[in-house]
């Protein structure tokens, strides 16, 4: 009974406990921030990706990725966040569109390219006849000449 | 009369791709022209740019113009830059009545967390504010931070310091020159 009378209070005290949490996700592992920030670059350090900086501006962008895990932002939503505060820069792949189609239009075009030319060229040889080199008069007259030379050697 | 469709084939193939090629290298040039521009110089014309503060203000060219400004790149986690926010504060303080001089904070690539609280540590009220998508930085082509860009009331870049100033009368002697009539 006394702890029946207890019970209401006992609820209240777990709700206020647990309303803040629920709100929020758990605290996310460090292989899961790594695997958003493998994705991203830091300007500050040219050509490392975000999970492989060392500098105390990256160990930020790290937390600030946790922090966005546990406030229950996707992967997507993280890597738009940091492109709005940052700019596309940051995105280890570039968004497709203006002049980064180039980046994916350019290498396959190339591939194509050159395929296509290979082949062309490889067809080109095999129509092509051996060709038979015909004597030239003058080629046959200094075969001659050393000829008759020869024999009078003889 | 076949040979010749093929011959006229053959040639626009090959102005096309001459002309995609040329179109790429004047792609790569501009590109390259543009990252060997370095830094912006003296009496270049200073970019406009909006900064929104912390705050959430926007301050634009118009709020600039006719004043001297000391645009002031940093980050919470760049060291250099805490060498130099003392005398920046100071400064701004012994300025803030005047209505001709506006220092602004630039916060380049920063956590907001980390920044208000590197904004509260160094007692600084002058505006601050995040460069959202690092676009004035890349406007002022700076290089690094702290790095500090003063404009004169012509709105020329007249002043440019890389690494932090060094005390409150390098600072001063500089605004205070601009100031001068």
């Amino acid at each position: 009974m006394k702890i029946l009378s207890l019970l209401p209070g006992i609820i209240l005290l777990l709700a206020v406990y647990a309303g803040p949490a629920a709100a929020q996700g758990p605290t996310p592992s460090v292989d899961e921030v790594n695997a958003i920030a493998k994705n991203l670059y830091c300007p500050v350090c040219a050509n490392v990706p975000l999970d492989a900086c060392g500098t105390a501006a990256c160990a930020q962008w790290r937390q600030q990725i946790s922090d966005l895990l546990i406030a229950g932002h996707s992967e997507q939503q993280i890597y738009d966040y940091f492109v709005q505060q940052y700019g596309p820069g940051v995105l280890a792949t570039p968004p497709p569109g203006g002049l980064n189609w180039l980046i994916y239009l350019l290498p396959p075009a190339v591939v194509l390219l050159g395929a296509a030319l290979v082949w062309r060229s490889l067809a080109a040889w095999r129509k092509k006849k051996p060709r038979s080199k015909p004597a030239t008069t003058g080629e046959n007259k200094y075969s001659k000449m050393i000829e008759d030379e020869l024999k009078a050697r003889r | 009369m076949a040979e010749k469709e093929v011959g006229q084939t053959s040639i626009w193939g090959r102005l096309l791709a001459w002309a995609v090629l040329l179109g790429l290298l004047g792609l790569v040039a501009i590109q390259l022209g543009r990252s060997q521009r370095g830094m912006l110089t003296r009496g270049e014309p200073a970019p406009s740019f909006t900064l929104t503060t912390f705050e959430g203000t926007e301050i634009g060219s118009e709020d600039m113009m006719g004043k001297v400004v000391l645009v002031n790149f940093w980050a919470s986690w760049c060291k250099p830059c805490e060498q130099e926010a003392e005398a920046l504060q100071t400064a701004w303080e012994q300025y803030e009545g005047r209505d001709d001089v506006l220092f602004l904070g630039v916060d380049y690539v920063d956590t907001e967390k980390e920044a208000l609280a590197y904004l509260e540590r160094w007692d600084i009220t002058y505006p601050n504010g995040p460069d959202l998508g690092t676009q004035i930085y890349y406007a002022f082509r700076a290089r690094g931070v702290p790095e500090t860009f003063i404009i004169n009331k012509l709105g020329e870049i007249a002043f440019v310091k890389i690494g932090p100033f060094q005390g409150l009368e390098e600072l001063t002697a500089v605004v205070d020159r601009l100031l001068e009539p």
